[in-house]
């Protein structure tokens, strides 16, 4: 009896971790513990294509790019802890365990501060941390509304650019909301490449978000970013060699979400309309390794677009469907027999659909179903995918 | 590049009010968003993040709340994580240092009273739970007074210029409460004991007021929805139980107690969670007038 009583007092110590304001007469230490959370995030994807031959034609693809895993796998499983750490900064840390091969690595997504305390709505970020330019690239993958990233930035931003560096953002005083950004960046990440070369800051960004409400019912956000990157050597495999590119790759992204709620309830009925466009130029010279060949090196210029279009939308709580179309186009340049990556033979495009069941906020099931013609042959995908979501409670992001 | 000028140029153009503005107060609810108009009057502009046709559990951080943060002077949220999923997010992005938790600018509510519900154990598979307790306390007409002293204190802090008129306008809200909360307390002393049936853990604070019984929930856990299992079981338990009535608030799904409703000859109401949720409510007197009526009104 004794012990129960015990037990059932310790309890909410170990659960709550989130909450550092926690009884306050209790002195065990453990009360400042940040909030923790973890996402165990799986699926099931069935290809008719041969995924090893996964390209985007047009796209010099990130060696690590690629569809989902075939048949059962283990997803990112991503550990989070975040907490202020005084009343100046707030601290973020996302890793991610994951399983490639068989051998178990740990990656940190992001690990980054924050202020708290600038005036005029100022803010200072420094670490490794998701870009904020466009609308997707910010979100974690568990939070997407798709298995997958649409192609226009898997082929653009290898899913999402993420990098070392700082931001600083300021907060318009207006009505309206506007958010101004700039990003200092190591540039290390696709579409930039060695960072070293370019003094460890070799991309930098720039974005605006607009947003506000036009009803109790709806409301928007719109808005525009710059990628500005150094590729210092980056090196793909192709079929019958190696190509590395040096030069810059600049992406200018444009975004647009709009999201409907009965009587702004979001909790019965929703419906979420996304689009995002991004145009990519790419200037500087490309190095082609073929081994019985020896080395040709010559100019590249690539002018690359893309779009993606998306709807979700919430019949009955819990439920929820969703349709994407995505499409990528590619005009190259270039002085030098082209090798496979860069040659636009035809215009990547997929239809995708989904059906997600949240039990509760904390979880979800999800059926994916996409015609992908990434390839010039169609490719029919179909995942089932599972995301759960244990200990604080998630942020509810627009 | 010339864009982003023209955003610069047009976003200063539309910024800073003046200096003369009314005290922004951003609130998370609709009920104290009048309280603090009850108290401030003129001297402040409190919006409400939420309307009542929303449910406070599922808000998200958009755009526009942002804005609203960041030129706030006071944010008063009902707090004990109601907000939990929302309002940190909003704090951190708005980039205002004054309404951080800690500052004179942050205020929760919840502070101010003693929550029910506090869970003995922390467990998901238990629902929704909270884990400081029950945050619905603006059903206890008691609570919104201790919460109105507190206010009063913190508006003074943050408009000293006006401090007096801040302690005139809780004096005067103070009286007209008090004297309302009398006609109230006899009004409801016949309903004591009697047994309800609630559509969320929504109404624990007025059943505490009152001496009502809960004895059931449409929703199995809290946060999930109404299951026909779950239905059928209570069907079967309030067969041998006198219910005097169903209880749900404007945003939670009707078709739940309306079956329930049906099939046991219980009445189900809409009771007024907020101000300004049902027709009456306009304001915090009419709400609880609402409560208060609706409950004593006789059923066949």
């Amino acid at each position: 009896m004794h012990f129960r009583k015990r037990a059932a007092h310790v309890a909410p110590f170990l659960l709550s971790m989130a909450s550092t304001a926690l009884a306050q007469d209790q002195v065990t230490g453990n009360a400042f513990n940040p909030a923790i959370s973890l996402i165990l995030d799986g699926h099931y994807a069935s290809y008719s294509l041969d995924p090893e031959g996964y390209r985007l034609p047009g796209f010099e693809l990130d060696a690590e790019a690629g569809l989902p895993t075939e048949g059962f796998s283990l997803d990112e499983t991503e550990l989070a802890m975040s907490a202020n750490v005084d009343d100046k900064y707030y601290g973020f840390l996302t890793a991610a365990l994951e399983q490639t091969d068989g051998e178990t690595s740990i990656e940190v997504e992001e690990a980054y501060f924050e202020t708290l305390a600038l005036p005029k709505g100022l803010k200072i970020k420094a670490g490794q941390f998701l870009s904020d330019i466009g609308y997707l690239n910010p979100i974690h993958a568990h939070a997407w509304d798709f298995n997958d990233t649409p192609l226009a930035y898997l082929a653009m931003l290898n899913g999402g650019y993420k990098d070392a560096g700082v931001q600083l953002s300021w907060i318009v005083p207006s009505t309206l909301f506007v958010q101004l950004g700039a990003e200092l960046l190591r540039g290390d990440s696709f579409p930039a490449a060695g960072g070293a070369a370019s003094d460890g800051t070799g991309a930098s960004t720039l974005f605006v978000h607009f947003g506000g409400d036009v009803s109790d019912e709806a409301s928007w956000r719109a808005g525009i970013s710059r990628l500005s990157a150094d590729a210092n050597d980056r090196a793909a495999d192709f079929d019958s060699g190696l190509v590395s590119f040096t030069g810059t790759s600049d992406v200018t992204m444009a975004d647009f979400v709009w999201k409907w709620a009965k009587d702004g309830n979001a909790r019965d009925r929703y419906y979420v309309v996304q689009a995002e466009y991004l145009r990519r130029k790419e200037d500087g010279e490309l190095t082609v390794s073929v081994p019985s060949a020896g080395d040709e090196i010559g100019p590249y210029v690539g002018t690359q677009d893309g779009f993606y279009v998306q709807g979700i939308y919430q019949f009955r709580p819990r439920w929820r469907v969703g349709l994407r179309y995505d499409r990528l186009e590619a005009t190259n340049e270039i002085g030098v027999t082209p090798p496979t990556p860069f040659v636009a033979d035809h215009d990547p495009n997929r239809i995708s659909v989904m059906t997600d069941f949240s039990n509760s906020e904390f979880s979800r099931l999800r059926l994916q179903l996409n015609r992908d013609d990434s390839r010039p042959e169609t490719d029919d995908q179909v995942v089932v995918q599972y995301l759960m979501s244990l200990g604080a409670h998630g942020a509810h992001r627009f | 590049m010339k864009t982003i000028q023209m955003l610069i140029a047009f976003a200063f153009a539309t910024a800073a009010a003046p200096a003369w503005a009314a005290l922004e107060v951003f609130t998370c609810e609709p009920e104290w968003a009048a309280l603090a108009r009850e108290i401030g009057g003129e001297l402040v502009n409190a919006e409400s993040a939420t309307t009542p046709q929303q449910d406070p559990h599922y808000i998200q951080a958009r755009p526009s709340l942002i804005a609203k943060v960041r030129r706030a002077r006071l944010v008063l949220c009902t707090g004990a994580d109601l907000e939990v999923g929302w309002l940190p997010l909003l704090l951190r992005q708005a980039g205002n240092a004054s309404v951080q938790p800690g500052q004179p600018g942050y205020m929760t509510a919840s502070d101010s009273v003693d929550l029910l519900d506090k869970p003995a154990r922390l467990d998901r598979s238990l629902g929704d739970v909270h884990p400081y307790g029950n945050p619905h306390i603006q059903t206890d007409p008691r609570n919104i007074g201790q919460v109105a002293a507190a206010l009063a204190e913190r508006l003074a802090m943050l408009d000293p210029a006006n401090a007096a008129a801040y302690q005139s306008g809780y004096a005067d809200f103070e009286a007209r409460w008090q004297s309302a909360l009398e006609r109230w307390t006899a009004a409801i002393a016949p309903l004591r004991g009697r047994q309800v049936v609630t559509h969320h853990k929504g109404w624990v604070y007025l059943e505490n007021w009152v001496g009502l019984v809960e004895v059931g929930n449409l929703e199995p856990k809290p946060g999930l929805p109404a299951s026909a299992a779950h239905l059928a079981e209570l069907l079967e338990q309030l067969k041998t139980q006198q219910v005097a009535v169903i209880i749900r608030s404007v945003y939670e799904d009707a078709k739940a107690s309306e079956w329930l409703a049906a099939r046991t000859s219980i009445p189900y109401v809409v009771l007024p969670h907020t101000v300004g949720s049902v027709p009456g409510a306009d304001d915090l007197f009419g709400m609880f007038d609402v409560i208060v009526k609706t409950l004593s009104e006789p059923r066949p």
